[in-house]
């Protein structure tokens, strides 16, 4: 079984640390996945094919810690932003292949689920600095967003929500800008390229005109090559010279003067 | 979609948000004022959560059981199980961990020509990096400065941070920022180029740059990218159970074990960074974190065993706001960025009682002190308190679509659990967030073990007692670009002379003086939230880890 370890062994005996009460923390359920389960609230799960009763109002992810899985693979931030816990599962009754991040998905009774925890994606080399960022680059470094056939899987299967689809287009057309302002909320998960009868790598398409996009199609900032200029000829040793000198009284005293340390509004 | 028993408050909240507009700022706290709210509060000052150091170079020194219990605590992998005789990877540079730091580590000191590795315990930008969302700080703008950005560090850190390392934070943030623009992170930006900067907690100038709500997440995939391009050894899943040393106690590498074959190898390296992270995952406190599943404190362990001198490890940050409600998502951070750009603190009632934009230990202690002490909070039906974030205002005061457009992620968040952020306020409550302390270093990254740099969260000093929001996207890339330079240019002297494990026998002596009990084993290498009849010991836990 790729990417958990299950317990084999269930031991009474405890690796981890003595656990303290404390009122402020808030603990009993604070970091517990394992709330003191209602037996009327357990629910039937099923987990790459096996079955487990779990309590309904968990995440995925934490129902399966609850069901005995300890992570390696499959669970990174627990905070919907890392990409690593990707699920794709059926409902009871129902045809559809649904998808969502098993740190923010509920479980549902009769839900059937495997994780995606890594797909092999195709990713380009490339020099960012020597990159122009003009219509045909996207398609120079990834033909085969040409052989979309617009049947939409990507879309359908983005947990983030974004028209992946929408942005393959216009990487299509060559913008770069539209495909950076589109593709932004992609947390690189892997579902879409899953998907994918055409065999797109549509995130890396995405990174890569977004990075194009951030160095070369936005203006450079006028204030920070002012900012470097006056950094690099040494304008502001003597102050911090000053500042790293004195004592806690002297920058209390400094930090808490609003003639000397305003606030901008 | 909250329930009745929240609806009323909603509704007093609803009714008080004219007469909050009008209200405009909150008057700052005087020093004195700051002082009493935090030893009445703030949890560090909680007497019983923390003890003594009984062993080590930080013996006698407080800090959290949960931190002490690491530290106090045995090799979870035998050593003899190592070959150090044969190791498998010979190299200049070994990076521990490619979050923010350890990848900007990696990029710089191979620039310089090193030969690099980098070893990850899970995936290369597993990272509390990732989630960063508010922003990024750095003193780029006309009416502000390096010197000013100083202050404010200071100001935020109690005035206890280390000088030296607060000034490489500031006189190198212009430079990250420049860096970031050319590797392509997407800044928000006027037509013009212009960033669009804005207030975070404790800043006198309008300084934190973000990429939408994805600050984060924008600079680790841009940077991960970048990675991959240089073509940079990486080895993913793989976690550091102990360093070595050479026979004078200078770092000589890393021993490690493959947490899928648990192959268990030795890296010799002239120099090694730790770039590990925090510790959220300890839950210290009982607190929830907002932390990455690999934020166990793993580099603290390996270092003080190796003789580092730890710092400021009797002071954690909690964050202000934490999700208090949907209990699925209870911990996960709600963005400083909230307040940025507008959004109230309102109680019970449905009144204001601290400006929002308190550095966090304030700001978090206001909020503890509303819950638990004023009875002002409100109760979620699980009997958690918090108190509400009044999101709506931001789309008055800055339009209509104002939520979705700077906030998509933490919208996306909510949206999932049925909650609107832009019609209804959400519930909040302080989560453990960041380690402020750590491995002391100096301003090029090295820590008291020679040949050992430490970069990012391990790291201590820097921010003092508390850090500022937008100071840590700043501080994991300033210290990995100075760890990585400085670890590269040492490796061109430096002739490695045998690499062994003197130094744990050392530790185990003072374990065993210490009479520290041999089931408590270290790292902790990932938290363990199954129920107690499923909890068993990694598999390469050595016999007694258990």
């Amino acid at each position: 079984m790729a990417g958990q370890v299950k317990s084999q062994k269930p031991k009474a005996k405890s690796q981890s640390v003595e656990v303290r009460e404390s009122a402020i923390g808030n603990r009993q359920s604070a970091i517990s996945s394992s709330p003191a389960p209602d037996p009327s609230s357990l629910i039937t799960i099923s987990v790459m094919g096996e079955a487990y009763r779990v309590p309904k109002d968990l995440t995925i992810m934490k129902a399966m810690e609850y069901a005995g899985f300890r992570f390696i693979r499959g669970c990174g931030c627990r905070g919907g932003f890392c990409g690593a816990c990707g699920t794709v599962y059926r409902t009871k009754d129902s045809y559809k292949l649904k998808v969502g991040l098993a740190c923010q998905t509920v479980v549902e009774d009769g839900m059937f689920l495997t994780q995606i925890p890594f797909y092999p994606a195709n990713k380009k080399q490339y020099d960012i600095a020597k990159e122009p960022a003009n219509t045909q680059v996207l398609v120079r470094f990834y033909p085969e967003i040409m052989r979309c056939i617009a049947c939409n899987s990507c879309t359908k299967i983005c947990p983030q929500d974004i028209d992946v689809m929408g942005y393959i287009n216009a990487a299509i057309r060559g913008d770069v800008e539209k495909v950076a302002d589109m593709s932004f909320d992609c947390i690189m998960c892997g579902l879409c390229a899953s998907r994918c009868p055409a065999e797109i790598v549509h995130y890396n398409v995405a990174l890569l005109a977004r990075r194009l996009y951030g160095a070369k199609v936005a203006r450079k900032s006028p204030h920070l090559a002012e900012r470097m200029k006056e950094t690099k000829a040494g304008k502001f040793d003597p102050g911090l010279d000053k500042l790293c000198k004195m004592t806690e009284a002297e920058l209390s005293a400094l930090f808490y003067d609003p003639k000397m340390r305003d606030v901008e509004p | 979609m909250y329930p009745q028993s929240m609806q009323e408050s909603i509704k007093r909240l609803e009714a008080t948000r004219d007469a909050r507009i009008k209200q405009g700022k909150i008057m700052l706290l005087a020093a004195e004022q700051k002082k009493e709210l935090l030893k009445g509060f703030h949890p560090d000052y909680i007497e019983s959560s923390m003890r003594a150091l009984s062993l080590g170079p930080n013996k006698g020194d407080r800090t959290p059981h949960e931190i002490a219990d690491l530290l106090e605590a045995w090799p979870i992998v035998n050593p003899e199980k190592f070959d150090t005789e044969r190791p498998k990877y010979d190299v200049d540079v070994l990076v521990i961990g490619a979050g923010g730091a350890g990848v900007s580590a990696a990029l710089t000191a191979a620039v310089q020509g090193a030969k690099v590795l980098t070893i990850t315990k899970l995936r290369i930008g597993d990272a509390n990096t990732m989630m960063a969302q508010g922003g990024i700080q750095a003193a780029d703008k006309a009416n502000d400065s390096p010197e000013r950005h100083y202050l404010d560090v200071l100001g935020g850190g109690h005035f206890k941070n280390i000088p030296a390392l607060a000034r490489a934070l500031v006189s190198d943030a212009p430079g990250v920022i420049e860096w970031l623009e050319e590797l392509g992170v997407m800044f928000d930006k006027e037509a013009d180029g212009t960033m669009v900067t804005i207030h975070g907690g404790g800043t006198s100038r309008k300084r934190m740059h973000a990429a939408r709500d994805y600050t984060g997440a924008e600079i680790m995939r841009t940077l991960r990218d970048e990675f991959r391009n240089q073509n940079l050894e990486l080895i993913e899943y793989c976690v550091a159970v102990e360093l070595l040393t050479d026979g004078k106690g200078a770092c000589a590498g890393a021993a490690f074990v493959n947490l899928e074959t648990q192959e268990h190898f030795v890296v010799r390296a002239k120099t090694t960074i730790l770039a590990t992270g925090g510790c959220g995952r300890l839950h210290i406190q009982g607190f929830p974190c907002t932390n990455h599943y690999g934020a166990t404190a793993d580099g603290l362990v390996l270092a003080y065993r190796a003789g580092a001198k730890l710092g400021f490890i009797d002071t954690i940050q909690y964050h202000p706001t934490g999700v208090a409600y949907p209990e699925q998502i209870v911990g996960q951070l709600i963005t400083e960025k909230v307040r940025s750009v507008g959004a109230h603190l309102v109680n019970l009632e449905g009144n204001r009682f601290i400006y929002e934009l308190e550095s966090r230990d304030i700001t978090a202690s206001a909020i503890i002190r509303e819950c638990q002490s004023r009875n002002l909070g409100v109760a979620t039906p699980t009997g958690r308190l918090g108190v509400w974030l009044d999101t709506p205002l931001i789309e008055v005061l800055k339009g209509p679509g104002a939520v979705k457009k700077n906030l998509p992620a933490m919208y996306h968040q909510y949206e999932r659990f049925g909650i609107y952020m832009d019609k209804e306020p959400i519930l909040t409550y302080p989560t453990q967030h960041y380690q402020n302390g750590g491995i002391i270093i100096n301003d090029e990254g090295m820590t008291g073990v020679k040949h050992l740099y430490a970069a990012g969260e391990v790291a201590g000093g820097i921010h003092g007692r508390n850090r500022l929001m937008g100071n840590s996207l700043l501080d994991i890339l300033v210290f990995g670009k100075r760890a990585g330079a400085a670890a590269a240019g040492a490796a061109r002297s430096i002739s490695l002379d045998g690499a062994g494990f003197g130094h744990v026998a050392a530790y185990e002596a003072e374990l065993k003086a210490a009479e520290v009990p041999k089931g408590r084993c270290a790292p902790m290498v990932l938290p363990e939230y199954r129920r107690p009849e499923f909890k068993t010991p990694l598999p390469f836990a050595a016999l007694g880890c258990e």
